[in-house]
């Protein structure tokens, strides 16, 4: 079996595998290696043909397969390598030399080893299955991920059904009741268990209201029809403990059940390589540097945590690619005390990327990302740090399917733990009732 | 006197804003809680436009569709149409970003671009 | 005229299938469905049972305890997936120490090898996770767990390697005649022809009494009993290492917790009599039912659910199984009301009954019998110097389809191309166990389509998940617009 070595190798050439290497190679990497097991770089991106990308990045508003354009053009300037239709298929590490080795297959090179000294982690997600939600009923064809409907559509022009309900009203769902409409099916209603939609606003106007596809709030599918092929669902409303309401029960004469409740990163390799993980977010835990509890082993993206933006997810992106320079250069090595900030959130803020600060190794300027549980309206986002009050942040709203976040400024930080006994803080975020 | 209801999509708020039309004349716009709210409002009851997107049939490319944009906005009553009119449309690969594939769809003066690269297969 | 025609291509008739082909004899198996394993086969506790449940004398306890040891070697034969992880059969309040004993007696009776009773600390030292509540078990370290699906694929397999004929068609009658030597003969008719038989072997599941009532006299009759299960992902695996079945009391059989033979962690099953054959949906109170009374064989039941499902097992009204020549019908064999034990039990059927059909026939040994088959070569089982190694002679060995439970495309083109290979998604999944994983089908199934389409000069559109119009795709893009 061949073995080659690398400084830094990429899992992953979607959009955060991308930002990151170019990140990296912009801060001096040279020896790169992005894995992708497609047969494209760009990942999701090229499925997500919709409009909407980049407003932040670029300034402009782009469709998925032109933002991911952008960034495969400056992976191509910068001249970094990368694999295609190549599966890494196991990561270790060797605690004494620091080493990590990615295990990985495609059918020109076999089987190969890739012995590197740091690793990003940029996996993605994946979709919460049919069987993951517990609906009961049969298992006939024509249930779908969202995600899985909108590859059919949009990379082979292919129909997965013409009469549809779609269950969950996450992003990837709204999108995919205007893009079955456009290509010809008739998309009954939206069911969402939630008394929320997990989905931006501009997709319930857009991609429902636009059409006149009714949204059913606090409704959820309680039984699937057809032996082989799905004939009909039945939804009904639920109570706020999400159980059914007898009596509400509605048919659909439907061909096609749309799945869109949620996504899971997938993080299979970073289970293999022992990192602690978050069960939270599904996600490794990390800290300033977006570095796992093995070091020199990054995560960003959708692997870490689900984002509802591309543009964040490649701002995360490039700080990991960034540490991973720094890490790989021996540069921002900061005398260190041995001092961290655990961050706790609590009080409707569900975790907190990173979940670890180290006061004297953290930028200037830090970005801690956050998801609420729960729709608040009219409250405080209030940051204490070993229990002074940092901020206070008036909300009008926040909402779960809405990534928050704050910036935690080093200066500020550094005159309150001066302050403080001991090399161990406490940041807490959490919702208050404004006075 | 006409009222519309809209849900405001500038900010996550989304806010329930109601507008009263006279004769097509906005005459007032309430609900919203900023300015950009009443100036989304009173473009979306007056003249509201989307960019559509969607896919064309490619013959001998490594797939057999391109996803495409308009590359203006499109009257919203329109946006059928601009998709129905791509129906009959078919490109050769290669196909690059930007190229045009569709002048003035459906009438719409918008033109259809490619959004997406297929190579020949 | 053939010798022989099985009605049924679940692991039953695929056993005896397997069995006669050792014989000379002509002998075609018929399944109404797409592919064999689609019945009750595919959708049970996978479980091979040791032989302690069934009462002495019964053919359930004979066939048991039989089928029990002769899974071992043909999980070798006939490569197969199959682990002795032991049962525990857990007491769950002191009351229930006597009927643990009683257990004990009856599978000592049975011949069941190694049954003791383990108390309250070793039974913790065995299965740290068990529930506080438990007081004792019986342990019986003959059980074990198998993979249903490739037992059953692996009998048919071996069964058309040796010249059995598998015929995709539902039989819909039997009509007993005479020749005219006037020696009995059966005329079989199917919904695409009719075929003329000296014996039938009746292997009908759920529709078993459907056939034997077509030509017997004394009548059978069969209940569908549904059985629901939940399937936990494989990060839940190991959180038990044998079998952990709940001593039967007053309100019921109990649920069963297990690992399955491919590292997932299963409850189940309910029972439930189904008024429809075809009825094998879940329902909420089902599946309810199955987390709650999983929940007292262990502390913390993992609830990482992947998938729930249902299965239809055949319950005859005299509650033991009916394995034999039927009294008035010469040539009519039945294996019949095969609920649990069957699938441990099915290969010590294939065998009796086999025996009995050759015996009637007079048949001879075949000389080139050849009771080895392969199974697929599995890249998540091997070892890197054994991937490298199939990969060097395949390449898309190294083509990675299904990401949960890495399948790659070599395995899956074996799959379609072998002996009784795959023509349907499903059949590409039990053969494989590509989309068996977390994220159930998700990813694979685009990827998975295009090569049956390939494999069978069909267009994806054609290309269905368990055939009898279970279509995925729908038209292209724009087709109604």
């Amino acid at each position: 079996m061949s073995e080659i070595k690398k400084d830094l190798v990429i899992i992953g050439g979607g959009p955060a595998g991308l930002a990151a290497a170019v990140s990296a190679a912009g801060e001096g990497v040279k020896d790169i290696l992005i894995i992708e097991r497609d047969i494209r770089l760009g990942g999701i991106l090229n499925q997500c043909i919709h409009n909407g990308f980049g407003l932040h990045t670029f300034k402009e508003e782009l469709t998925g397969p032109e933002y991911a354009d952008r960034y495969i053009d400056m992976v191509r300037k910068e001249q970094i390598p990368y694999m295609l239709d190549t599966m890494v298929i196991d990561l270790s590490f060797d605690e004494k030399t620091g080493e990590k080795t990615v295990t990985a297959m495609n059918k020109t090179e076999g089987l190969f080893y890739v012995r590197a000294r740091a690793v990003i982690l940029a996996m993605g997600c994946r979709e919460r299955p049919r069987g993951a939600l517990n609906i009961p009923g049969f298992r006939p064809s024509g249930i779908y991920s969202a995600g899985t409907a909108q590859y059919y559509t949009n990379m082979e022009g292919k129909l997965p059904g013409k009469k549809v309900v779609i269950l969950g009203s996450g992003d990837i769902g709204l999108i995919m009741a205007r893009r079955m409409t456009y290509e010809g099916a008739k998309v009954l209603c939206v069911a969402e268990l939630q008394p929320y939609s997990g989905g931006l606003k501009r997709n319930i106007v857009q991609c429902l209201d636009d059409f006149g596809i009714p949204l059913l709030l606090s409704h959820t599918v309680v039984d699937i029809k057809g032996k082989r092929r799905v004939e009909g669902v039945t939804i009904a409303e639920v109570d706020e403990n999400k159980k059914p309401i007898p009596g509400t029960e509605v048919f659909y004469e439907c061909d096609t059940l749309l799945l869109s409740c949620g996504l899971i990163p997938e993080n299979e390799l970073t289970d293999k390589l022992g990192a602690k993980m978050n069960p939270v977010t599904g996600g490794a835990f990390v800290n300033d540097s977006l570095e796992t509890d093995i070091p020199g082993v990054y995560a960003c993206g959708n692997v870490l945590h689900v984002h509802d933006l591309v543009d964040y997810v490649s701002g995360e992106a490039a700080a990991a690619g960034k540490n991973a320079a720094d890490f790989l250069l021996g540069r921002n090595v900061q005398e260190n005390d041995g001092s961290v900030i655990n961050i706790k959130t609590e009080n409707g803020v569900r975790y907190s990327v990173p979940s670890v600060v180290r006061p004297a190794q953290m930028p200037d300027t830090l970005t801690i990302r956050f998801r609420v549980g729960n729709e608040y309206r009219d409250k405080n986002l209030s940051v204490y740090l070993d229990g002074k009050q940092l901020m206070k942040l008036p909300k009008r709203i926040m909402a779960p399917g809405e990534m928050e976040q704050i910036i935690l400024v080093k200066s500020k930080v550094g005159e309150i733990i001066s302050g403080s006994e001991g090399k161990e803080h406490e940041l807490i975020i959490r919702v208050e009732d404004k006075e | 006197m006409e009222t519309r209801e809209l849900t405001c999509i500038r900010c996550p708020i989304g806010c329930h804003i109601t507008v009263e039309l006279e004769n097509g004349e906005v005459k007032s716009i309430t609900g919203n809680s900023c300015p950009r709210g009443e100036e989304y409002a009173a473009s979306e009851v007056t003249h509201p436009v989307r960019t559509v997107t969607s896919l064309v049939r490619v013959n001998g490319g490594v797939r057999p569709v391109v996803s495409v944009k308009t590359a203006g906005d499109v009257p919203k009553e329109k946006m059928m149409d601009a998709v129905g009119a791509l129906k009959s449309v078919t490109v050769d690969a290669p196909v690059s970003i930007g190229d045009i594939i569709a002048k003035d769809i459906a009438g719409t003066g918008a033109d259809v671009v490619a959004t997406s690269n297929v190579a020949k297969k | 005229m053939k010798d022989v025609t099985i009605i049924g291509a679940g692991v039953v008739g695929c056993a005896i299938a397997r069995e006669l082909s050792r014989y000379d004899l002509d002998v075609a198996v018929f399944e109404k469905e797409a592919d064999v394993c689609e019945g009750t086969s595919k959708a049970n506790s996978g479980i091979v049972h040791s032989g302690y449940d069934a009462k002495p004398g019964t053919l359930k306890a004979r066939f048991n305890v039989e089928g029990n040891r002769l899974i071992h070697d043909l999980s070798k034969e006939l490569d197969f997936p199959f682990k002795e992880n032991g049962s525990l059969i857990l007491a769950l309040e002191e009351e229930g120490r006597k009927g643990i004993e009683e257990l004990l007696e009856r599978g000592i009776k049975n011949g069941v090898p190694g049954l003791r009773i383990v108390e309250k600390e070793e039974l913790k030292r065995m299965e740290p996770n068990v529930s506080k509540n438990a007081v004792c078990a019986l342990f019986a370290p003959t059980g074990g767990i198998v993979c249903p699906f490739n037992m059953t694929i692996a009998f048919a397999e071996n069964a058309a390697d040796n010249g059995v004929s598998f015929i995709f068609d539902a039989v819909t009658g039997i009509e007993k005649l005479e020749d005219e030597k006037g020696e009995t003969f059966y005329r079989v008719a199917s919904e695409n022809g009719s075929v003329d038989t000296r014996t039938v072997v009746n292997a009908a599941g759920v529709y078993a009494d459907v056939f034997h009532n077509m030509v017997c006299e004394k009548k059978i009759h069969i209940t569908p009993v549904k059985g629901q299960y939940c399937l936990m992902d494989k990060t839940a695996g190991s959180y038990v290492k044998h079998t952990l079945f709940q001593l039967p009391t007053k309100s019921g059989k109990g649920i069963l917790v297990t690992p399955t033979v491919h590292g997932n962690l299963m409850y189940g099953p309910t029972a439930d009599e189904a008024e429809d054959p075809e009825d094998t949906s879940t329902t909420a109170e089902g599946l309810d039912t199955v987390l709650s009374k999983a929940s007292l064989s262990v502390e913390n039941l993992p609830r990482k659910t992947i998938t729930s499902f249902a299965g239809l097992r055949a319950r005859e009204d005299g509650r033991d199984f009916i394995v034999g020549e039927a009294q008035d019908a010469p040539g009519f064999f039945d294996a019949a009301g095969i609920e649990s034990p069957g699938l441990t039990a099915a290969p010590a059927i294939g065998t009796y009954l086999a025996g009995l059909i050759a015996e009637k026939l007079n048949a001879s040994e075949k000389k080139d019998f050849n009771p080895v088959r392969k199974g697929i070569p599995s890249i998540a089982l091997a070892s890197d110097e054994e991937r490298a190694e199939l990969i060097k002679k395949d390449p898309l060995y190294a083509k990675v389809v299904c990401r949960c439970e890495l399948v790659t495309e070599g395995e899956i083109r074996d799959a379609i191309q072998r002996t009784l290979g795959a023509t349907t998604v499903d059949g590409v999944k039990r053969r494989t166990r590509a989309g068996m994983g977390r994220c159930q089908t998700g990813f694979c199934l685009a990827r998975t389509i295009p090569i049956l389409a390939e494999l069978l000069g069909k267009s994806t559109g054609e290309i269905e998940k368990s055939g009898h119009g279970s279509y995925y795709i729908d038209g292209e893009i724009k087709d109604t617009l």
